[in-house]
Formats: C-alpha cells, sequence, structure tokens
C-alpha cells in the first residue's frame, strides 16, 4: 500500500535520504527508527508529498505522490511532525474544516468527527482555542485529524512525543486497534514504542535504511541475546566455570560478581538447556536463572552510532553485525 | 471549487478569530473617514461626488493591504501548518485561490461598510452613482492586485513584518509609477519605451481614471491582469519556498 522505490532527497550537496526503497502492507505497522537527523521526517515528507523526491518514487496506494498527487493524498492520513494544528481555530472547527476538506458533509461529518473524538478522547477540550491545549491534546489534535476519513495508510511523525506515559499507552492501543485495516508508518526514537506497537522496524542513519526486520529480530542482534545469567547459593567452583567455558556453543563466561555468573552464546543462539544441564550436572544450587533478550538500545547505538576507530563493535558493516 | 470554498470559509473565520479583522476595519473606517472630511475637504468643496474619498484609497492600501497579507503563508510556514494544509486532498492552485478570495472579500467587507459616506453624499445632492459604484468596484480592484502581490511577497518570507515591509515599499512604487517621483528616477537614461510601461503599470492612473468617471475596460484588465500574473507567480512560489 505504500511503497517506495529508490528515494532521495538532496539540499543542495547534502543528502538526507538516500536510495531508500520499501513496501508497506496492509497489517503492517511499520516503526521508522534513527537518530535525530537521519533522514525519518524527510522520508515521511516525501511520501507524504509534501516534499518532492530529488530522484525515486513513491505511491501510496498505486497513487504516485508526484504525479497524482490528490489521489495519493486522499488514502494517506499524515501527522506531520510537532503536530502542526490552526492554533486560533477550535478543536471541534479544525475537525469540521479537515472533515469538509476531506469531502464530507451534514450528518456524515458529524459521526466522523464524533468517532475520532472519541478514539483520541478530546471531547473534554472539543471547544478551547487549540492554541491553549496542553501539548498532548495538541497531539492528539493532530491524531484525530489524521484519523477522521478512516485513511488506508497511516504515517505518523512522532505520534507520542510529548504524551505522559498513560497518553502513549492510548495512542499505542490506538494503533493497535487499528493496525490490522490499514498500512502503518510511525516513526519515532523511542525504542519501547517499537517493540510495544510495531511488526517491522526498519533502522535508518545518514539517510540509508540500515536494517529492516522484526523487532525481534533486531534485538537478537545484541549481544547479550539469549545470554543467560545465574545468580547461584555459593560462590561457582573452578571446574563448573570451566565446563561452562568448554561448551562449544559457550563464547565467554563472564563473572561480574562472586554468585552472579553471565553466559555469552556463540551468535546469539539458545544456550538455556545446555548451561541447566551443566549446572545440575555440578550440583549447583541456582537462585535465579534468566535468558537475556537482548536490549534495542544496545543494538541502536551499535548500528547507528558514527563509525570511528574507539568502537570496535561498530567498524563492522551494519548487515554483517553480529555477536562475538 | 468545493475545495477552494472549504478553504475560503476557514481562512475568513479565521481573520475573525483573532482581533485582527475589527481592528482593521475600524481602522480603515476611521482613516478613510478623517482623511475624506479634512484632507480632502469633503463639504468645502461644494460638490457631490465622493472623489476626495476614493483619491486616498490607494494611500490607505500601501499601508494597510500589507498588514492582512503578510500573515497569508508566512504565517503557516512558521507553525508549520502549511505541512498539514499542502499534504491534504487538494491542489496547490486552490490552497492560493482560496486565501486570496478569503483576504480579498474582507477588504470588500472592509469597504463595503463605508456606505455611510455615500448615503452622506446622497442625501446631500445628487451625485453620480454610477461612477460610485465604479470607484468602489476599482477600489476593490486595487486592493486585489496589492493583495496578490503581498500574498506572492508572504509565501517568500517565513518573517510576517518582512513581508509586511516589502509589500508596502513594492505597493508604494507601483502606486506612483507614473508620477514624475519614479518618472524622474528613470529619465535620461532608460529608453523612452521602458519609462512608459513603467508609467503604464501605475496603480495611481488606472484608479484615478476610473473615479473621474472615464471607464475603461482596459483598467480592468490591468488590474485583473496584475492580480492573475501574481497569483500564479504566488503558486509556484509556494511550491519552491513550502519546506524551507
Amino acid at each position: 500500500m505504500i511503497e517506495l522505490q529508490g528515494l532521495e532527497k538532496r539540499f543542495g550537496s547534502f543528502v538526507a535520504v538516500h536510495d531508500v526503497s520499501l513496501q508497506v502492507e496492509r497489517g503492517e505497522v511499520l516503526g521508522f527508527l534513527g537518530p535525530n537527523g537521519a533522514g525519518k521526517s524527510t522520508t515521511m515528507k516525501m511520501v507524504a508529498g509534501f516534499l518532492r523526491p530529488t530522484r525515486g518514487r513513491a505511491a501510496i496506494c498505486g497513487a504516485d505522490v508526484v504525479a497524482d498527487p490528490v489521489a495519493a493524498k486522499r488514502h494517506l492520513g499524515y501527522l506531520p511532525e510537532g503536530a502542526p494544528c490552526y492554533p486560533d481555530m477550535t478543536a471541534a472547527g479544525f475537525l469540521s474544516f479537515i472533515a469538509r476538506i476531506r469531502g464530507f458533509d451534514g450528518a456524515e461529518a458529524m459521526r466522523r468527527i464524533g468517532l475520532a473524538v472519541e478514539r483520541t478522547q478530546l471531547s473534554s477540550v472539543l471547544h478551547q482555542p487549540i492554541e491553549t491545549l496542553s501539548k498532548g491534546f495538541k497531539r492528539r489534535v493532530g491524531l484525530a485529524q489524521a484519523l477522521l476519513h478512516d485513511p488506508d495508510v497511516l504515517i505518523l511523525d512522532e505520534p507520542t512525543d510529548g504524551l505522559d506515559p498513560n497518553q502513549k499507552h492510548e495512542v499505542r492501543e490506538l494503533i493497535r486497534s487499528m493496525a490490522a485495516a490499514k498500512a502503518i508508518v510511525i516513526s519515532t526514537h523511542i525504542l519501547e514504542e517499537v517493540d510495544a506497537v510495531c511488526s517491522r522496524a526498519v533502522v535508518i542513519a545518514q539517510g540509508r535504511i540500515l536494517v529492516d526486520e522484526t523487532p525481534q529480530a533486531l534485538a537478537a542482534r545484541a549481544i547479550d541475546h539469549n545470554a543467560v545469567r545465574i545468580r547461584l547459593a555459593a560462590a561457582p567452583g573452578a571446574a563448573l566455570l570451566d565446563a561452562l567455558r568448554a561448551d562449544a556453543a559457550v563464547a565467554r563466561v563472564e563473572q561480574p560478581e562472586p554468585m552472579l555468573v553471565t553466559v555469552m552464546p556463540v551468535n546469539g543462539q539458545a544456550i538455556a538447556d545446555r548451561v541447566g544441564a551443566l549446572l545440575v550436572g555440578h550440583g549447583a544450587v541456582v537462585r535465579e536463572l534468566s535468558v537475556e533478550q537482548g536490549r534495542l538500545d544496545d543494538v541502536f547505538r551499535a548500528i547507528t552510532r558514527p563509525r570511528d576507530a574507539n568502537a570496535p563493535e561498530s567498524s563492522l558493516p551494519a548487515s554483517s553485525f553480529s555477536v562475538q | 471549487m468545493r475545495n477552494i470554498g472549504v478553504i475560503f470559509r476557514r481562512e475568513l473565520a479565521a481573520y475573525f478569530a483573532t482581533p485582527l479583522a475589527y481592528v482593521f476595519i475600524v481602522i480603515f473606517l476611521a482613516l478613510a473617514g478623517t482623511l475624506t472630511f479634512f484632507l480632502g475637504n469633503f463639504f468645502e468643496r461644494g460638490q457631490a461626488d465622493l472623489q476626495p474619498f476614493f483619491s486616498f484609497h490607494p494611500w490607505l492600501y500601501v499601508v494597510l493591504i500589507p498588514a492582512l497579507s503578510m500573515r497569508l503563508w508566512s504565517e503557516e510556514r512558521r507553525s508549520g501548518t502549511i505541512e498539514l494544509l499542502l499534504t491534504l486532498p487538494i491542489t496547490m492552485g486552490q490552497a492560493v485561490l482560496g486565501k486570496f478570495l478569503a483576504a480579498w472579500v474582507f477588504t470588500l467587507i472592509a469597504l463595503a461598510l463605508t456606505f455611510p459616506i455615500w448615503i452622506s453624499v446622497n442625501a446631500l445632492g445628487q451625485p453620480d452613482n454610477g461612477v460610485i459604484l465604479a470607484s468602489y468596484a476599482a477600489s476593490w480592484l486595487m486592493a486585489g492586485s496589492m493583495l496578490a502581490i503581498g500574498a506572492t511577497v508572504s509565501s517568500l518570507c517565513k518573517n510576517q513584518v518582512i513581508a509586511f515591509v516589502l509589500t508596502a515599499c513594492l505597493c508604494f512604487v507601483l502606486t506612483l509609477a507614473g508620477s514624475p517621483m519614479v518618472v524622474g528616477l528613470l529619465t535620461g537614461w532608460a529608453p523612452e519605451s521602458v519609462i512608459e510601461t513603467v508609467a503604464s503599470y501605475s496603480f495611481l492612473t488606472h484608479f484615478g481614471s476610473i473615479t473621474k468617471g472615464v471607464i475603461d475596460i482596459r483598467d480592468a484588465i490591468y488590474f485583473a491582469s496584475l492580480i492573475g500574473g501574481f497569483l500564479i507567480a504566488n503558486t509556484l512560489l509556494v511550491d519552491l519556498k513550502k519546506a524551507d
């Protein structure tokens, strides 16, 4: 439903977005991740038909955003960065403007505004000027505007920025509830959000796509993915540590505290059962045992950190980045 | 058409949502009245016409129209709402026309509210109401031309004050284009044809001939082509500068 082919944007000699190709289908929630200035917003602006691509093409539901912009925009609900709305208008006035420009009149317009207001929980502030609203409410007015015509494609640039934890939760619930019927793209630099709502994570830095996979696969790139942390009742004997080190699937054994052992696997493979068997074999008394899932934050930093000599793991190309 | 109408309604309502509309109308009416009666010697002339009233319109517009037009695009760009507006399913031309028409109709409202002076002059004598009607039309067309210039300048500037000053300067020069002040600057070095062309763009010349009762379709064409030309430029410039 969203199709990008070799999309490129230059500002003078600066390449903001370089050769981005993507396809997003109905039912997908794509999380667009990247550091500030990575080209997330520029890409979204091109798909929304606000910026003209320097090269490549973008299409929404088959309509090219440059050749047939009005048709493309009809299928699109777009929340621009910062959720700009006309500050002098009331939320109700603003939404009825959006309804009219989307081609709805009378009872149908009222029904759609009512639905959007209900979904974004705006009813308490409907008749206040938007400039007097809190950041969270402004963001929700922007969301209501994007949802009003029940579009096939939703592009939301940082939809939860500035919301409190409860509001974030509500917006995520809202996105999840719509996910099955739409193709949704959200940009964010909050990684927990990707875990919470996205079915697909695309990491972009310096205008290039570095990673395009599920959030789980992204987490699996973490150095400690599937590592086993064991808290023992007593400090482990040398025999147990040697046995753990000797296992073919174990890359490294760390002992940050006398009674705490972390076993790192080779290539992120699952080693809990082998470690468990060794522990039982050596008669160790286990207080706690957990399998690490890998932290998205660490993966994100490793992938997007500017390449320099001080960071040994980031000197590898992202695509071949793997657990050592 | 429908989209132009929706944009038009939102824009026009936006004028009245802030004090801008009321301040503009009150100042326009106060200045128009004061200038007519004191500087224009409305009573002392002893003639039942509205020449003194209309003769100040170009100068009033030079100061007041830029205040109206400066926000048209600058504000959208500054607040980022331009990104919202231009990602709605409308064309650039519809947005430009809707905004322009709202501002233009707003000046029509201000102009219509000067009706007491028309009643006065009809109470005092038998003026040529045809000329008065034509003068009102010409005044509205002139306001439209300046608004189109102002909208174009506004699409170039993110800063409203700069848009105001530039528009006022441009309108001032265009108003005076046929006068010795501007012609004198060119005489002696510019070819005759250039001087004539510049002079032919004068608001004062075109507006003045209508208010004196000389109704020539060419004057209307002049204003209409100014509006059309600047609105086309406006559309292109919004497209070019929207994301800066």
